[in-house]
This record gives C-alpha cells, sequence and structure tokens, in this order.
C-alpha cells in the first residue's frame, strides 16, 4: 500500500473495536443504575412477623392489620358463615386452592387452621387493592348477594374463605400468610415456627 | 443567512446585534423556523391545540419548579407539604391550582390535538414520523401525569398508583419482579414516593422536552397539514414560495396569541372557581392521606386515563386486560399504515369514513364515561361493546377506509379572505 492511501479494513477494525469497547462499557455501566432500582437492603429489613391481640375480635367481626406494609384481614367466621363455603363451591373458580398461594394447613375447605378464625392478605391477586369485608347478605343482586369479600377497584368477587368466583378480573384466590396462634389469645402473623 | 457585515450601518444596538448574530447565526434559525416557515393559509380552529400544548408545557414547568420548592416528597411529609402549600405558602394555592389544572389542561388539549390528526388525516405519508413522534409525547405525559399524581399521597394517589404498578405484575414471568423494580419496595412506600418525584421533575421533563424539540423538528421538515389535507408545497410560485403558503410570523404567532389568551380566560375560569372540577380534577378521596390498610370504595382514575382504565375492567381476566389496554395505546401508532384511505381530510372522505371516526369518538366519550363508573353487571356489558367498537375500528380500517365513494381534492386549498 502506498503512503497516503486510506486503509478501510483498518478503519473498519478500529471503528467496530471502539464501538465494541464502549458498549461493553455502557452495558456495564447500565447494571448498577438498573439495579438500584431493586429494593433496598432497609425495605428488605422490613419484614418481622406482627403480634396481634385477637382475645376482643367478637363473631362475625374482622380486624385488619399491617404487615410488610400490606393488609391483613382477621376474620371470626359465625357458622352461618361457613355454611356458605360448600354452597358457592360450584361457582368458584379454584375451589381447592391448587393455585393460589397460601401455607399448607390453609389448603383446606375453609382455608384456615381453625374453621373460625381466617387469616387473608387484603390485597386483591387482580391489581392489588384491598377488597372490601361483607359479612352478610344485602339486597338481592350478585354482589349483594355476597358473603366474603368484594374489590370495589375491578368488582372481583371473593368468598368467605378468599376464594374468587369464575369469570372474575381476578384470577387467583386471596393469599394466605402464614401465621399462628401464641399464648393470650394473640395471632403471630407471617411466621408458624414452621411447624403446620 | 446575513448580510456582508462591512455594510451593515446603524447605531451601536444594531451592530452589536449583528456581532452576535455572526456568532451565534440566530436569525438563520428565526427565518427557517418563524418569519419564512410557510405553513397553509387555510389553518382554522383545530390548528390552535398544537401550541396550545406548548403554552401549557411552560405552564407546568414554572408553576412546577415553583411547587418543588415547599414540596417534600417523603412518605411521612408529602401530604402534610401539599397542605402546606395550600395554606400557608403565599399564592401557593393559585400556584398548585395552576399546576393541578393545567395537567388536565394539557389532556384536554393533546386530545383534541389527536382528534386534528385524525379528522384531516394529518398522520399520512409523509408525516408518519410526526406521529410517531407525537404518540411517545402522549405516552410520556401519561407516564409524566400518572407519577405527578402520586405526590400529593392522598388516598387516591395511593391507591391508583397500586392499581397502575400492580398492571406490570401481569407480565407472565417477570411481572411480579418488575413491579416491585418500579416500586423499590414490596409496596407502594416512601421509597416509591421518592423516585416517583425524581422521575416527574427531572426525568420525564427532559424527555419531553427532547421530544417536543424532535416533533417541531419533523412537522418543519415536512410542512404542516390543512384541513384539505392536500399538499401546498406541490404548487409554488417563481419566487419558490407556496402559493398557498404564509409567513408563520406574524400570521399565525398573532392568531396563536389570540388562541392563548381565550384559552387562558377559560383556564383561569376553573382555577379560580372550579379547580377540582367536581371532583375529576382533583378527585374527593386525595383530600384524605394515604392510608395503606383500606382502599376507598369507588377508585378511579383521572379522567384522562379512563378510557383505557374502563378498556382494562372490561376483560374478565388479568393479562388480557392489561393487553387490550396496551394494545389500545399500541395499535394507534401504526395509524399511519392502517389508514388506507385514497384522501387525507374528513372534507373528502366517504360516508363511511365520517361515521366510522363519529362512532370512534362516541366510543372513546362512552369508554371515558364508564371509566369513572362503578363496576355494575350493564355497565361491564356497555364497556365491552365500546371496546369492542374502539378496536373494531382500528383493526379494520385498512378496509372500510377504502370503501365508499370519496370526493376530489381540490388543487388550491380552501380559503376566503374576509
Amino acid at each position: 500500500m502506498s503512503d497516503g492511501e486510506v486503509d478501510l479494513g483498518r478503519r473498519r477494525m478500529l471503528t467496530a473495536a471502539t464501538v465494541v469497547t464502549a458498549g461493553v462499557g455502557a452495558a456495564a455501566l447500565a447494571a448498577p443504575f438498573v439495579l438500584s432500582f431493586k429494593p433496598s437492603a432497609r425495605a428488605k429489613a422490613v419484614g418481622a412477623p406482627v403480634k396481634v391481640d385477637i382475645s376482643k375480635l367478637e363473631l362475625g367481626g374482622m380486624l385488619r392489620v399491617e404487615w410488610r406494609g400490606k393488609p391483613v384481614y382477621i376474620v371470626r367466621r359465625s357458622a352461618q358463615a361457613l355454611d356458605t363455603l360448600q354452597k358457592v363451591t360450584p361457582e368458584l373458580f379454584d375451589p381447592d386452592s391448587d393455585q393460589s398461594d397460601q401455607p399448607e394447613y390453609a389448603k383446606n375447605a375453609t382455608r384456615s387452621r381453625d374453621p373460625e378464625l381466617l387469616v387473608l392478605l387484603g390485597v386483591c391477586t387482580h391489581l392489588g387493592c384491598a377488597p372490601e369485608f361483607r359479612p352478610q347478605v344485602g339486597s338481592p343482586g350478585a354482589a349483594n348477594e355476597l358473603v366474603g369479600f368484594l374489590c370495589a377497584c375491578h368488582g372481583s368477587m371473593f368468598d368467605i374463605a378468599g376464594r374468587v368466583f369464575k369469570s372474575m378480573p381476578a384470577a387467583a384466590n386471596l393469599e394466605v400468610p402464614r401465621y399462628r396462634s401464641i399464648a393470650g389469645g394473640w395471632l403471630l402473623i407471617g411466621a408458624d415456627g414452621g411447624v403446620s | 443567512m446575513s448580510d456582508n457585515p462591512a455594510t451593515v450601518g446603524g447605531g451601536r444596538i444594531e451592530r452589536l446585534g449583528q456581532w452576535v448574530d455572526d456568532r451565534l447565526g440566530f436569525s438563520g434559525f428565526w427565518k427557517a423556523h418563524v418569519s419564512e416557515y410557510y405553513a397553509p393559509k387555510n389553518f382554522n380552529i383545530w390548528y390552535y391545540f398544537g401550541s396550545l400544548a406548548l403554552v401549557v408545557l411552560v405552564l407546568q414547568l414554572v408553576t412546577g419548579i415553583l411547587l418543588t420548592m415547599n414540596y417534600k416528597p417523603s412518605a411521612a411529609e408529602a401530604f402534610s407539604s401539599v397542605e402546606y402549600i395550600m395554606r400557608d405558602v403565599n399564592w401557593g394555592w393559585f400556584i398548585r391550582y395552576m399546576h393541578s389544572t393545567g395537567a388536565s389542561a394539557f389532556f384536554v388539549v393533546i386530545y383534541l390535538h389527536m382528534f386534528r390528526a385524525l379528522l384531516y388525516g394529518s398522520y399520512r405519508k409523509p408525516r408518519e414520523l410526526l406521529w410517531i413522534i407525537g404518540m411517545f409525547i402522549y405516552l410520556v405525559l401519561m407516564a409524566e401525569a400518572f407519577m405527578g399524581y402520586l405526590l400529593p399521597w392522598g388516598q387516591m394517589s395511593y391507591w391508583g398508583a397500586q392499581v397502575i404498578v400492580s398492571l406490570f405484575g401481569a407480565i407472565p414471568v417477570i411481572g411480579e419482579g418488575l413491579s416491585e423494580w418500579i416500586r423499590g419496595d414490596y409496596f407502594i412506600s416512601d421509597i416509591t414516593l421518592n423516585r416517583f418525584f425524581a422521575f416527574h421533575v427531572i426525568a420525564l421533563p427532559l424527555v419531553l422536552l427532547l421530544l417536543v424539540v424532535v416533533h417541531l423538528g419533523a412537522l418543519h421538515q415536512v410542512g404542516s397539514n390543512n384541513p384539505d389535507g392536500i399538499e401546498i408545497k406541490k404548487l409554488k410560485g417563481s419566487d419558490g414560495i407556496p402559493l398557498d403558503g404564509i409567513p408563520f410570523h406574524p400570521y399565525y404567532t398573532v392568531k396563536d396569541f389570540f388562541g392563548t389568551v381565550v384559552f387562558f380566560i377559560i383556564f383561569f375560569l376553573v382555577v379560580f372557581f372550579a379547580p377540582e372540577m367536581g371532583g375529576m380534577f382533583l378527585e374527593h378521596a386525595n383530600f384524605e392521606p394515604a392510608d395503606r390498610l383500606k382502599t376507598p370504595e369507588h377508585i378511579a382514575p383521572v379522567w384522562y386515563f379512563t378510557p383505557f382504565y374502563a378498556i382494562l375492567r372490561a376483560l374478565p381476566e388479568k393479562l388480557m386486560g392489561v393487553i387490550a389496554m396496551g394494545g389500545a395505546i399500541g395499535l394507534l401508532f401504526a395509524l399511519p399504515w392502517l389508514d388506507r384511505s385514497p384522501v387525507k381530510s374528513m372534507r373528502y372522505r366517504s360516508v363511511i369514513s365520517k361515521v366510522m371516526l363519529g362512532l370512534f369518538v362516541i366510543s372513546f366519550l362512552a369508554l371515558g364515561y364508564l371509566g369513572l363508573m362503578p363496576v355494575t353487571d350493564f355497565y361491564t356489558l356497555l364497556s365491552r361493546i365500546f371496546t369492542g367498537f374502539y378496536f373494531l375500528f382500528l383493526i379494520t380500517m385498512p378496509w372500510w377506509s377504502r370503501m365508499g365513494s370519496h370526493k376530489n381534492e381540490p388543487e388550491r386549498v380552501t380559503y376566503a379572505s374576509r
């Protein structure tokens, strides 16, 4: 090659090498930027179980407590309420809770350790609203005849065990957190000591 | 660009101006984009909304900067700092109401601006990219409005954000991780508020400004469309100026100035007499601080999101709802290629096209209304019907836009001087 002539092959190689190096650098820089969006160590640490006094919770009543920033519903169900569970089974999307999140001890007909006591995450499995508690039948009409939970945001209905009905925006039963009863009529939410 | 500096006479001020211009080239820019930018002479009322969008953008930037000086982006203080602005900061209520009304005004103006494009085929060749850039502006604007709505940290702020961020959870496999990544926490928290603040006041406005510049650049590259939907550049005089073109300045600067004055009269009537617009601009539930244990009885987004929210609710399954909502916006990007009509403007298009556009507007408005209402069986049915038509309009456009008989476009724009 004579002097002053442009070596295009060499130029292309240098351009490609520069682009690749810069690309690797940009990717390496993007990683920490993107990862900085993930929950921080402090956000992760705030997840301790909470203790709740349920001794004063009356039959048919509901308590709302906060655990990990989410509402937890504790309901003491009456016998009539429990009777509705059988009746609505054919209308449910997942009556046996095969596709939903719950500890093994809550994967039963009442979705609870003690049939009377229901513990649920009050987070609609559709888009995360807190469903309304409907302890008894109101006036006629599909939503009014519901005994359970109605999510006002998008109209999902759940029975009194948090099981979703068919053809609802939500496609999973409400989640049951880990829990266990502790001395003095208290309940511990968020831990079960690993026992079932 | 400029005269030879040696021949320029005049006083010191003129010479200083010339000195600056020789180094900055501002006069060339002014000529190319303002004083010698030729726009069709037949613009009508629909052509106000582009310049009005720019006016509202500036208003939002100025009032927004003033608000950040007193607002505190933390879960503990956000709600009370907004109340502090409303009650104690001098003229704070005025600045805040201008900003909140400005958000709604922005969408009013943008929706009318987009309707103008549908009416006169402004997205058709050669303005496809202009339309797509505009759609990106619309998307960024929606993100900007959504994140801004979290900042007052009221009940509606909180639960609105909860619902919208959970939408990402519907995406298979990565969904849950993605919404966690957006929130930076396991629920909408102080961390989420702080980062939404950063997006709202810095990141998105910068993107928005950049896109607006690109949008205007693209507009000036291809030239404005007009109510007749014909290209004025086809017929030029011996001086190379389009026969039906008039310089943007002074003709349209004056027109837009007039439009701006009318806009501000209406805008300030709202700011002073109906800043909440009966719960449409500022929702009632948002005057209660965020409570993460209790969703308000009835939650609905602010009016400008409700058509898409109604589409989301119309579908029985979450993922389908999210896909439909995304599709409802996504399909609009393809509009330049969906429309196969032989003429651009509705003035000359077939009766079928006119009826379809009319029904589309009715569907969009109806969906907007339904998105505000609580869920009932009847409303769900109506939402499904209008959602169906919304998609029918877009998906079958390649066929119906060619059907029927159209009128021939005129050679020159329709214009009568008064």
